[in-house]
């Protein structure tokens, strides 16, 4: 579905990714877990062709993302940003339906807008809310907002980034049920980045582990606490020691 | 040594500059192309328009209207040194509409506009609400980039055209209630001096201005880089550019609109 063919990228000096393969099965929920700063969040974007890489290809349905024209394209998948990315000019449902207020999957005005609260509400979020702007809204109130505009018009294909960073535990376990169910239920194949290990047991089929620009390890959830991949197991315990170096 | 150092730096700044007119000149024909490609984006369009244009009358036809009186003013105590008081309705007239009007219109613009513009896109450049967009199936160029300068392009003139209208009006003030001007004589000496090309020009530099100090803050606002910091870089420069630009092309159209 998803196929990452040695994808390298880097800023200046800094060498982010160095050859990442990695393939993504239909309707799987993929998990990528690693540090911070190793590069996750440039890999996703590679995948919508918002970062192009430096080389190496990714393809989507066999397709490469690079090379078709976006719009089309891009109406099959959903992405949560880690940092939110709502439009400040807007109020929160117009947000959510923003998709479905232009393009291709146009509505009329009130259905869009009941689709909006109903997506809301699949995160948590009272009708209250649909009026307000993002400004007005707590980090983790926009998070779900954020989530919601990710899956307001049921997309193929979700990238989340970082989905429960900033919620409570309560409601972080919401949001990994919404992500399962959306997996399990609508068959959307499903790509998200977390540290939190609660989350990648509630979410993932599969897991990888990014490092040092590379996927250092790959598989399912039940093998995660058994992988014998010393990488996977520091990050997997929380340990200082181990082969990712933490400066102090 | 230190002569080599200047000399570098002068080509330096002469090769950046180079580079930075290709990439404008780039960024600028990619919008155009945007213009006649559907989807239009017409919300967004008529918002822009009532941003930039309407909402830029007040401050454009107070600046207008004092550097008229002031015109009027300096010509009046100018032409008493050699017995030419009575061109003051004409001074003004073309003084404003071929020159002043527009340009008064540009800088203001450059500096209410422009410096949002910038701001506003360079912030939702650091906070990928840009990114957002594309992956929600909406070219930027299009529905954030194309309605601005669409916008400056069409409400330009309309500006320029208030700015002409307050800038006399100003002048007309002053002379009549303090210089001793006759009303209806003042009125008429503007009117049958002023020419059609001097109104057309001064609408066809409108129109160039509303688009350099849109496109500018446009091209600095989604190319920032670099948190808060890069907002208010980004914002510096659209304007410092916008304000320059604008002088610049101005003086070109003058020569190439007056001097044929
Ligand atoms: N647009 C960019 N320009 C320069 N460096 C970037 C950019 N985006 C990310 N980076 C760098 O790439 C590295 C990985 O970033 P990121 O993917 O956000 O990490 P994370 O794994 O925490 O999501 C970081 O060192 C970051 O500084
Ligand atoms: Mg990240």
């Amino acid at each position: 579905m998803i196929d990452f063919n040695n994808i390298k990228k880097s800023f200046n000096n800094n060498n982010v990714l160095c050859g990442v393969n990695l393939k993504v099965k239909l309707a799987q929920s993929m998990v990528i877990i690693g540090g911070s700063g190793t590069g996750k969040s440039v890999l996703i974007k590679t995948a919508l062709g918002l970062i192009k890489p430096d080389s190496g290809k990714i393809f989507v349905d066999g397709v490469d993302v690079n090379q078709t024209k976006n719009n089309q394209f891009l109406e099959r998948f959903g992405m949560l940003f880690q940092g939110g990315a709502l439009f400040d000019s807007l109020p929160v449902w117009k947000n959510v339906a923003f998709r479905l207020q232009r393009g291709n999957q146009k509505r009329p005005k009130d259905e869009a807008r009941e689709i909006a609260i109903q997506k809301l509400r699949r995160v948590g979020l009272g009708p209250s809310v649909a009026d307000k702007y993002p400004a007005e809204l707590s980090g983790g109130m926009q998070k779900r907002v954020s989530l919601a505009r990710a899956i307001a018009t049921d997309p193929e294909i979700i990238f989340f980034d970082e989905p429960t960073t900033g919620l409570d535990p309560i409601m972080s376990g919401v949001i990994n049920e919404l992500i399962r169910e959306i997996v399990v239920e609508l068959g959307v194949t499903a790509m998200t980045i977390t540290h939190d290990m609660t989350s990648v047991m509630a979410i993932a089929d599969q897991v990888a582990m990014l490092h040092d620009g590379k996927i250092q390890w790959c598989g399912s959830r039940s093998d995660l606490t058994n992988s014998g991949n010393a990488y996977v197991d520091q990050f997997v315990n929380g340990s200082v020691e181990g082969p990712i170096k933490t400066i102090r | 040594m230190s002569l080599f150092k200047i000399v570098a730096d002068i080509g330096r700044f002469f090769l950046q500059f180079l580079i930075s007119t290709g990439k404008v000149s780039i960024f600028a024909g990619q919008t155009f192309s945007y213009i006649t490609r559907p989807p239009f984006y017409f919300r967004e369009i008529i918002t822009n328009i009532f941003n930039i244009g309407y909402l830029s009358i007040p401050v454009v036809g107070l600046t207008a209207t004092f550097t008229g009186a002031a015109l009027a003013l300096q010509i009046y105590s100018g032409g008493s040194r050699f017995n030419a008081t009575e061109v003051v309705p004409q001074i003004v007239a073309i003084g404003m509409v071929r020159e002043l009007g527009p340009v008064l219109v540009g800088l203001m613009i450059s500096a209410r506009v422009t410096s949002s513009i910038a701001a506003e896109l360079a912030t939702m450049k650091v906070t990928e609400q840009i990114d957002a967009l594309v992956t929600l199936s909406t070219n930027p160029m299009k529905y954030l980039i194309m309605p601005r300068v669409l916008a400056g392009i069409l409400t330009g003139p309309i500006l320029v055209l208030v700015a002409d209208s307050l800038g006399v009006f100003g002048g007309f003030l002053v002379s009549t209630q303090s210089l001793g001007f006759n009303p209806t004589n003042y009125i008429l000496s503007t009117v049958h001096f002023l020419t059609a090309a001097d109104i057309l020009s001064s609408l066809v530099k409108g129109a160039a201005f509303g688009l350099i100090a849109t496109l500018m803050g446009c091209y600095f606002g989604v190319n920032s880089t670099h948190g808060a910091q890069g907002v208010g870089r980004a914002t510096k420069s659209s304007v410092q550019a916008a304000a320059v630009l604008i002088l610049a092309i101005n003086f070109l159209l003058t020569a190439l609109l007056f001097t044929a």
